[in-house]
């Protein structure tokens, strides 16, 4: 019986000591941790959207209060203006949620472009959405009055073979950024009117 | 046990090395060694952990009852090993990147666990010290070692500091076999031979 409540208190006292430590480093690093995954997660699809932007939109963010969630968008000069924003959505790929940066431009409402930043795809095959440039090519410029579908579904994506289902997440994921983007829309362009001054 | 106490510590560098005399903890050897820097990484992690789990280990030998000793080993392994997941995503992302799984996965590594239950729990705190570091830095010298063969042989440059330093003249064949995972094995097999001729007496 002694032995039993010696375990009992050891492995308890342990444990507790373990999570506070956690908890503790926890906090002290999360600033860092999401500086870091803005940078090597997010940056290189932000980067790539914003080919040709004269600042650095991992560094010109805002953030809006979306109910319980804060988004982030990051903000494009393109042209000598900022116009360009860019966003993260989700939708259901075939290996879980394939994340989806989505930039915008706000000047003429079209596309400027997608980036895939997360997912758990199949590798050569749903992965090809991450790093084949000519999928990702083909939402640039598209209206953001124009459905953003894939073929099998009467849009004008060609999916990537194999991978339809991969396909159409990037394409839900994108028009989710729209209905987002229409329901910020003043917000968006009060920071974007704003942002030089 | 009373060995000399240098003995604890070197005997981690030669006659104990892990990968190569004790062959423990084989996967993340195999899987992470694509380069030098990456070798190194992990290497540098797992005696992180090993060095703070040997000190823990053997300074509460007392105290844990035998019954229990495995989990609360555990528990102890675990919580260094996700310091140093944290650390690594906080100050070192990119090699994060790379090592990915493998870093969570040093919780499973036999080397550590072994080393808590076969010495850090019969010896004192300074000898646990002393073994932890040797077997850390054993390991470390092993994966980057392995690490370097294969990134030369692969692609001609070594990675010692986030980018890639060209070793051979550009003209090198690249002999990318060495780098992706039958390479792995093969690079192992050479370098257990090599160490086995040159420990025959």
């Amino acid at each position: 019986m002694r032995e039993l409540i010696k375990m009992v208190i050891v492995l308890t006292v342990l444990s507790c000591f373990s999570g506070g430590l956690l908890a503790y480093i926890n906090s002290a690093t999360e600033d860092r941790i999401e500086n870091m995954v803005l940078e090597f997660v997010k940056g290189p699809a932000v980067r790539k959207i914003f080919e040709g932007a004269t600042n650095d939109p991992i560094k010109d963010r805002f953030q809006i209060k979306d109910g319980e969630i804060e988004r982030t968008f990051f903000v494009g000069v393109i042209d000598g203006e900022p116009r360009g924003i860019a966003f993260e959505t989700a939708g259901k790929g075939y290996g879980g949620d394939v994340g989806l940066m989505v930039g915008i431009d706000a000047k003429e409402n079209k596309l400027l472009g997608v980036g895939v930043t997360t997912h758990a795809e199949t590798p050569g095959m749903g992965a090809r959405a991450q790093t084949d440039p000519g999928f990702a090519a083909q939402f640039r410029d598209i209206s953001l009055a124009d459905p953003i579908k894939v073929n099998q579904d009467g849009g004008t994506i060609n999916a990537i073979s194999g991978a339809t289902i991969t396909s159409r997440a990037v394409c839900s994921a994108a028009t989710e950024a729209n209905e987002i983007y229409n329901k910020f829309k003043d917000q968006i362009e009060d920071q974007l009117k704003n942002f030089n001054k | 046990m009373a060995k000399p106490l240098a003995q604890e510590f070197f005997k981690g560098l030669w006659d104990e090395v892990p990968p190569f005399r004790l062959v423990l903890g084989l996967c993340p050897v195999l899987a992470v060694t694509k380069s030098l820097y990456n070798g190194a990484g992990m290497g540098l992690a797992t005696t992180f952990v090993l060095l703070c789990s040997n000190i823990l280990v053997s300074s509460l030998r007392k105290v844990i009852p035998s019954k229990v000793r495995i989990a609360c080993y555990i528990v102890i392994i675990a919580t260094f090993v996700t310091i140093v997941e944290f650390m690594m995503k906080a100050f070192t992302y990119k090699l994060f990147m790379e090592l990915g799984i493998f870093i969570p996965l040093i919780v499973v590594n036999c080397i550590v666990l072994g080393r808590a239950e076969a010495f850090a729990s019969k010896n004192g705190v300074f000898r646990s010290l002393l073994d932890g570091l040797g077997i850390g830095i054993g390991f470390t010298l092993s994966l980057a070692l392995l690490g370097s063969v294969r990134e030369l042989l692969g692609t001609g440059a070594l990675t010692f500091w986030k980018t890639a330093t060209p070793i051979f003249p550009a003209s090198y064949p690249k002999f990318s076999f060495m780098i992706e995972a039958p390479g792995a094995f093969v690079a192992l097999g050479l370098l257990l031979c090599l160490m086995n001729l040159a420990g025959k007496k």
